[in-house]
């Protein structure tokens, strides 16, 4: 919400003029915008899409056929802990924290984020995390215990390497990040809407944007405790999993999966509201049935807290337990089944436009209810006996993850791609990239339902010859190559469009949502004037009026900016220090990270850094440069 | 742009027909349970099977029919109506599935109340089931036979499985005849498996357990009661005297060399940390993995690492003629 014109004007103004203008590399490592930070969200998941891709690649060559011994067990024992870690955590959760950022201000009528500096502090921890979980590779030894790692495998009696303390700090410097991501949005969405925008006028990405950072404020600290354990185990000691000193292993299981089952909504989440965002531009209709919508949103959120224990039906708690787990894990088939059906009446008497990102959309449907087909089947705890540990699991969860997340998030990515670059992306070969993706993909695990019902377990690097494994395995691992591919397309695509790419203007899709009532790119400030928003779909309802964009809810003014700032990433260094250091017990360079944070964090509390406006004469004047 | 998804439906429909009716051998297959428990867990795949076919069915008719119908065309200069939802439809697209997961949550309680409940009486075999990186152990507490990798049963009984492990967690699956359970420190678990037909059913490890776990296989091994009593009167009374010379250099070279860690029963060697090697000429498998030829028994003593990374057995220090002489003592232990 824009603050009255007085209030704005009474604060000191530090910088009557925007600041001068810093190397771009500079701008960027300093930078509290929430779009230039939405972009290095997206730069980090997208490289650790890659490095978990190509992990995938040379497991699935060691698979392409029985005793293969392309990789040494151990090492596969690492690329699939790698695989995994790095796709939910630092793949999938800094995509899904990137699109946020770089749009859910813009959908909202928002000038930023509600706490930029914090923001920054957000990636710079994911990042930094990220960093060293990986450089564990070069220290030694990757983590080689699965991604979640069980004890007492990751316990320093059966992994004693330094690997697992990479994975343990890592992670937990990147949840610290991802819970002050999700207070950030949280506060943003509740308290910064344009006047107007009540939570039921919000567009669906912003709503699920909200309930994803809700289950993360509720889902990281058990994963924190757990960590937290873990370390005392294996850097101190500690005895909390370990069954030998009265321990208890199962604890670290649970601790996990009450984090483990909402992060898979966490990322799931956001996916759909982008779903939901082009499906209804591109067949030019309203959402159909919103309110349920919200609804289902919500209620997928609130049971995804209680059906951790699916994970857990082998390990023994007896029917009771399972049967509960089992019906909860059920009903959250039906508000799922809500959205599905939703979408598909959407687009029912609407004018369907196939571009990329809708075809994205297209190719999320089908295999999202696949995913969700084999969920429900997992969650009838007998034949989840069958089904556990095994590759039908893993085929489940790529459905969702690869279907909902991935699928998804190239959703969003074509769709807001002319919105941050102010360019096209080609069209062609975005349609190459996803009918490559869509093959590839179906190719790649369709095949592993089976390889599971044949017996196959998940987490081998080999498996018995002359049982059918095999035709299984070898078409997934064709199927991994053409997916592939279908990222060499992505990557031409993205140059493309950097380089002959057409300009975008306001809104290149005919789209719903004050975002496109923006120019592309968006100014720094984002919005001259904070917009009014009357409905759902503030700039439909605009284009209705035979308007072309939407009435102001206040008279042009000065803008307070937020001043550019490396504090974010002194303190993740520090962080990074002290981290690195825990890793091996070098108590002088634990304190000189954690004192380099808390020099950083006293400066910035004494630093009176009141930001900087900008005033009306200098928009006119960027706005004619532009021109 | 012409839909996808009807060539998507069609190769979807034809490779899950493909996979269905087996046309794989079927070793290691949940589709071809061979006892009670594995039937029921089939049951309730199957039933869930058809209940999200349809569902899956509808769904995507829907789509195929609205990307068809509702695909863009020229000279539409209107804007499409507007529309908020429909309670009805909404009704009943939350009705229906909650109808439909009925149908399935009640057999899956009920088995899941059925595969709890621990089989009683005297015709009942009780095993006790424990597992280490990365080899199994099969003790017969009412029969006194301890053995290893390979678990007999008779047809037509209900074996009592206890399950623990000595290390990090393993989880015991035999598709063909039971879902899994896991073995976990500081736990015993417990669950129950029948065979309805004599056969070799291949067991797998299912829970990541270090870096040997995708090799840590056993065999369960079905007979029809004479057959299994055959077996059991053999464990109990073993042939453990040599046969050749090269056997008795081999007798001598197992007390120096093997005797510390593994037992063979009816002799001193009584060591706890490996397999019990009672029967061992018996077994279709040496190591859980190899087929159990001499040559595969040599090749195991002599880089029991090379077969499964991380094993616990040491390479022992013996020349090949030594390890030829231990194979040939272990040929003759039946």
């Amino acid at each position: 919400m824009a603050k009255p014109l007085e209030e704005v004007l009474s604060h000191p103004v530090h910088t009557a003029t925007a600041p001068r203008k810093r190397f771009w590399l500079l701008d960027y490592l300093s930078t509290v915008d929430h779009k230039k930070i939405g972009l290095m969200y997206a730069l980090i998941g997208v490289f650790y899409l890659i490095v978990g891709g190509i992990e995938a690649l040379l497991m699935r060559v060691q698979l392409f056929s029985p005793n293969n011994h392309f990789v040494s067990y151990p090492l596969f024992n690492q690329l699939f802990t790698m695989h995994g870690t790095n796709m939910i955590f630092f793949a999938a959760m800094p995509l899904i924290f990137g699109l946020m950022n770089l749009v859910v201000p813009l959908q909202i009528g928002a000038r930023d984020v509600a706490f930029p500096f914090m923001n920054a502090v957000s990636l710079w921890f994911t990042f930094v995390g990220a960093l060293l979980v990986n450089i564990s590779w070069f220290f030694g030894d990757a983590p080689s215990a699965g991604w979640f790692a069980y004890a007492p495998i990751g316990l320093n009696q059966f992994n004693p390497g330094h690997g697992m303390d990479f994975f343990i700090v890592g992670l937990q410097i990147a949840g610290f990040g991802s819970l002050m991501g999700a207070i950030n949005f949280i506060a943003t969405i509740l308290n910064m809407r344009a006047p107007g925008m009540t939570l039921l006028r919000m567009p669906l990405f912003t709503w699920t944007s909200l309930v994803a950072s809700g289950l993360i404020l509720f889902a990281f600290p058990p994963l924190t405790v757990g960590l937290f354990l873990y370390m005392f185990d294996r850097l101190f000691g500690g005895h909390f999993f370990d069954a030998a000193m009265g321990g208890n292993p199962v604890l670290w299981s649970h601790l996990f999966w009450i984090f483990g089952h909402p992060e898979v909504y966490i990322v799931a989440l956001p996916a759909f509201g982008v779903i939901s965002e082009v499906v209804a531009t591109f067949s030019r209709k309203r959402i159909f049935g919103y309110t349920s919508m919200v609804f289902a949103t919500v209620l997928i959120g609130f049971i995804g807290f209680m059906v951790w224990v699916h994970h857990m039906f082998t390990v023994g708690f007896g029917a009771m337990a399972d049967s509960i787990f089992a019906i909860a894990t059920m009903l959250i088939g039906i508000p799922t089944g809500i959205k599905v059906f939703n979408w598909l009446f959407t687009m029912w008497g609407g004018q369907i436009r196939f571009k990329t990102p809708m075809m994205f959309a297209l190719g999320f449907l089908p295999t999202f209810v696949l995913g969700g087909i084999t969920g429900v089947m997992l969650s009838a705890a007998p034949a989840d006996y069958q089904y556990h540990g095994s590759y039908f699991v893993v085929a489940h969860f790529h459905y969702v993850l690869i279907g909902g997340v991935v699928f998804g998030f190239f959703a969003g990515l074509y769709y807001w791609f002319p919105k941050v670059t102010g360019r096209l992306m080609h069209e062609g070969l975005g349609h190459l990239n996803f009918w490559f993706m869509f093959i590839g993909f179906h190719l790649t695990f369709f095949p592993m339902h089976f390889a599971g019902l044949y017996g196959m377990p998940r987490r081998v690097p080999t498996y018995n010859a002359g049982v059918g494994l095999e035709i299984w395995n070898q078409l997934s691992t064709i199927g991994a190559f053409v997916m592939a591919v279908s990222i060499v397309l992505f990557a031409m695509n993205v140059a493309y469009a950097f380089i002959r790419g057409e300009k975008a203007g306001n809104d290149p899709w005919d789209a719903r949502t004050l975002e496109w009532t923006l120019p592309s790119p968006v100014p720094e400030y984002n919005f001259a004037q904070t917009p009014l928003v009357r409905g759902l779909d503030p700039l439909w309802m605009a284009k209705e009026e035979g308007k072309t964009t939407v009435t102001p809810a206040e008279p042009p003014g000065p803008i307070h900016m937020p001043s550019n700032s490396y504090l974010p990433m002194v303190m993740a260094v520090g962080l990074f220090i002290a981290g690195l250091a825990a890793i091996y017990h070098r108590l002088f360079f634990i304190v000189l990270g954690l004192e380099v944070i808390a020099l950083a964090m006293f400066y910035h509390s004494l630093n009176d850094d009141e930001g900087y406006h900008v005033l009306p004469e200098e928009r006119a004047l960027a706005k004619g440069e532009g021109a | 742009m012409r839909p996808k998804h009807r060539i998507g439906l069609l190769l979807t429909t034809a490779v899950l027909l493909l996979g269905l009716t087996g046309c794989q051998r079927a070793d290691m297959s949940v589709l071809d349970p061979a006892g009670p428990v594995a039937k029921m867990q089939l049951s309730i795949i199957m039933l869930s099977v058809y209940i999200m076919s349809g569902i899956f069915v509808v769904a995507m008719g829907i789509l195929l029919y609205v990307l068809i119908r509702y695909r863009s065309r020229r000279g539409q200069n209107q804007p499409p109506k507007q529309v908020e939802g429909n309670n009805v439809l909404e009704a009943i697209w939350t009705i229906i599935p909650v109808i439909l997961l009925a149908i399935l949550a009640v057999p899956t309680v009920t088995t899941a109340f059925a595969l709890d409940a621990k089989p009683t009486g005297s015709n009942v075999l009780n095993v006790k089931v424990k597992a280490s990186q990365f080899w199994w152990q099969f003790e017969y507490p009412d029969l006194g036979i301890v053995t290893a990798q390979e678990l007999h049963i008779p047809t037509g009984t209900k074996v009592n499985l206890q399950l623990e492990t000595t290390d990090v967690m393993h989880s015991f699956w035999v598709p063909r005849l039971a879902g899994k359970t896991d073995l976990i420190p500081g736990r015993t678990n417990t669950m129950w498996i029948q065979a309805d037909q004599p056969g070799e059913f291949q067991g797998k490890c299912a829970e990541y357990c270090g870096p040997s776990h995708g090799v840590m296989d056993f065999l369960v091994v079905a007979e029809d009661p004479r057959q299994f009593q055959a077996w059991t009167d053999r464990m109990k009374h073993p042939q453990v005297q040599p046969a050749g010379d090269a056997a008795v250099e081999g007798e001598k070279l197992f007390a120096q060399n093997c005797a510390s860690c593994h037992s063979v029963a009816g002799t001193n060697f009584k060591g706890a940390l490996g397999p019990n090697l009672t029967g061992f000429a018996d077994r279709i498998k040496v190591a859980g993995v190899l087929e159990n030829t001499d040559e595969n028994v040599r090749r195991w003593i002599s880089d029991p690492a090379a077969v499964k990374p991380g094993t616990k057995m040491p390479k022992v220090p013996l020349n090949e003629q030594q390890i030829s002489a231990v194979a040939a003592f272990l040929r003759d232990l039946k």
